[in-house]
């Protein structure tokens, strides 16, 4: 560590600054859901009635209800077949190690506006309607491969001798797996399945190029409402979604493997 | 068991073959057609969507592009460096909280996060009105809608990109290192030169790919911030599939944007790689 000098001073002050730029916009945006006025940035009062609005907004709920079960259906899914993969991974060499983590690690490095437009290209090809069946498939897609990294984090921090021992006790493969491996890892699968949830919930772009009429989840509804105009609406929503995304990342955090083992340092 | 087990892999790489590969493929394909006057997609195994690229308007939209993603990465380090740097100093107990306050901000959405900006920029909006109570100005001041707010808002949307990468170099940097330096005489400024800076380049080189390539296919940004003038590369993709309807041209766009951000990642890989082995070399010598 650095003695304490007018540079550190300079760097904390900068650095708290740069955070601030990072939060400032968002606090505000909350801070003036609770603003009575339409139209003014001026404050006219405190109130909920927007919250309240959007809780009778019926087509709000609607794309709640949607965003839901495409979230749902796509981390269920996306979870099994990602911690299967990350195990099969973890425990076998296959011949073509790298094309397969290549194809596994794509769909993250890809940007995602051509992944969307990839998948809209593809429904439209083969006559496959837009709607929430379209949605869960391209949610599915971008979800796996964070599963299987972060299912794979947790194997990899494993330690061996355990499912080891369980087979010199005469462990048949599957109760090795239920009784070892399966509750060793599933912190891992907790924390892959929360990221899936939150990446689901929070996609606009690639949710963009393939929902339907009918399949509108709450980021496109934002988008919706942002293209019409302002409107104290759209920071309550936004903020509840804020709100939640936060408390799924600190959940999701508190499960990662990293943050463990900096405990037990 | 052994040979059937190792068939795990199958139902994640089925999947992927699916609806990733095959539908880039399609898009390849779809990239050298043609299309009708109403927009039905035509293989005729034509160049024009590529040749089209020439055109003095989109040629402009191509170096617009590169210029802001090229601006967007440079404030980004100037900006994360710093806090990452800040945040690896902390007592041990501090870091994943600090680490976990910059990366909040990379799990909201880029629309929510315009959005905010929005409300603060607009002639109506929070920092018009203080000014106007203040009395620095007596009339609203367009701030958004131009490149200077795409800028802003790119660089708000990306910088959690960066820091992340960057914190991960620097944790990892072996103290010993700038022990040694304090202890041959050399000032924290000159340690942290010769020293930290050039060891934590890789971090550097990581959190630039991220946000270099994110930037150039970012839409989100220059649709809810920037006007007409100020649209990107993404915006004119997207315009391709959603009201232009000429997926071929769209199709030729994105696989340009997709092979440009491939061969990114690859040139960094080997630099890694090239790195790696440089150092292995080095310490080969000192032995």
């Amino acid at each position: 560590m650095q003695q304490k000098t007018w540079r550190s001073h300079v760097l904390l002050a900068y650095s708290l600054a740069v955070l601030a730029f990072l939060y400032l916009p968002l606090v505000i945006l909350a801070l003036y859901s609770f603003n009575d006025s339409r139209i003014n940035a001026v404050w006219t009062g405190f109130t909920f009635k927007w919250y309240e609005q959007l809780f009778h907004n019926r087509r709000v709920l609607e794309a709640l209800t949607n965003t839901l079960i495409v979230g749902a259906i796509s981390t269920v899914v996306s979870t099994s077949l990602g911690t299967i993969a990350a195990i099969a991974l973890h425990r076998y060499k296959y011949k073509m190690q790298n094309a397969i983590n290549g194809l596994l690690y794509l769909p993250i490095l890809i940007p995602e506006i051509v992944m969307g437009l990839s998948l809209l290209v593809l429904f439209s090809q083969f006559k496959v309607p837009l709607g929430k069946g379209s949605l869960i498939i391209a949610h599915i897609t971008f979800c796996l491969s964070f599963v299987v990294i972060t299912v794979g984090a947790r194997l990899d921090g494993m330690r061996a001798d355990f499912e080891q021992a369980a087979s010199d006790l005469y462990a048949t493969p599957f109760q090795c797996f239920r009784y070892v491996t399966l509750p060793l890892i599933m912190p891992g699968i907790v924390a892959g399945a929360l990221i899936a949830f939150t990446l689901s919930i929070d996609d606009f772009v690639i949710s963009f190029f393939v929902a339907g009429p009918n399949s509108t989840t709450l980021p496109l509804y934002i988008y919706a409402m942002v293209k019409r105009g302002i409107s104290p609406e759209i920071n309550a929503l936004s903020t509840l979604m804020i709100g939640a995304e936060i408390l799924l990342v600190l959940l999701a955090e508190c499960l990662q493997p990293s943050h463990k083992a900096k405990e037990e340092d | 068991m052994n040979k059937n087990g190792k068939l795990l892999i199958a139902p994640s790489l089925a999947w992927l073959s699916i609806f990733f590969v095959i539908p880039m493929l399609i898009v390849v394909a779809v990239s050298f057609a043609s299309r009708t006057t109403y927009g039905q997609v035509v293989f005729n195994w034509t160049l024009d969507n590529y040749i089209r690229f020439v055109e003095p308007l989109y040629i402009s939209i191509f170096i617009q592009t590169l210029v802001v993603a090229l601006i967007t990465t440079v404030i980004t380090i100037l900006m994360g460096y710093p806090l990452a740097y800040m945040i690896a100093q902390l007592p041990k107990k501090w870091q994943q909280p600090g680490l976990i306050l910059c990366m909040i901000p990379f799990w909201i959405n880029f629309l929510i996060r315009s959005y905010a900006w929005v409300i603060i920029l607009r002639t109506q909006g929070v920092l018009n009105t203080l000014l106007l109570k203040a009395g620095i100005i007596d009339m609203p001041i367009q701030m958004l809608y131009n490149e200077g707010a795409v800028m802003l808002g790119m660089v708000y949307a990306l910088l959690p990109f960066m820091i992340l990468p960057i914190y991960v170099s620097i944790e990892q940097l072996d103290r010993r290192l700038l022990e040694a330096a304090s202890d041959l005489g050399a000032g924290p400024f000159t340690a942290f030169r010769k020293i930290t800076l050039p060891l934590t380049m890789p971090g550097v080189a990581a959190g630039t790919i991220l946000v270099f390539i994110s930037s150039l296919g970012m839409f989100v940004v220059p649709d809810v911030m920037g006007g007409a003038k100020s649209a990107l590369v993404g915006n004119l993709i997207q315009n391709q599939f959603l009201s232009a309807r000429d997926w071929p041209f769209g199709a030729s766009l994105s696989i340009v944007l997709a092979v440009l951000s491939l061969v990114l990642i690859i040139l960094y890989y080997k630099a890694i790689q090239a790195q790696k082995g440089g150092e292995r070399d080095a310490a080969k010598d000192v032995a």
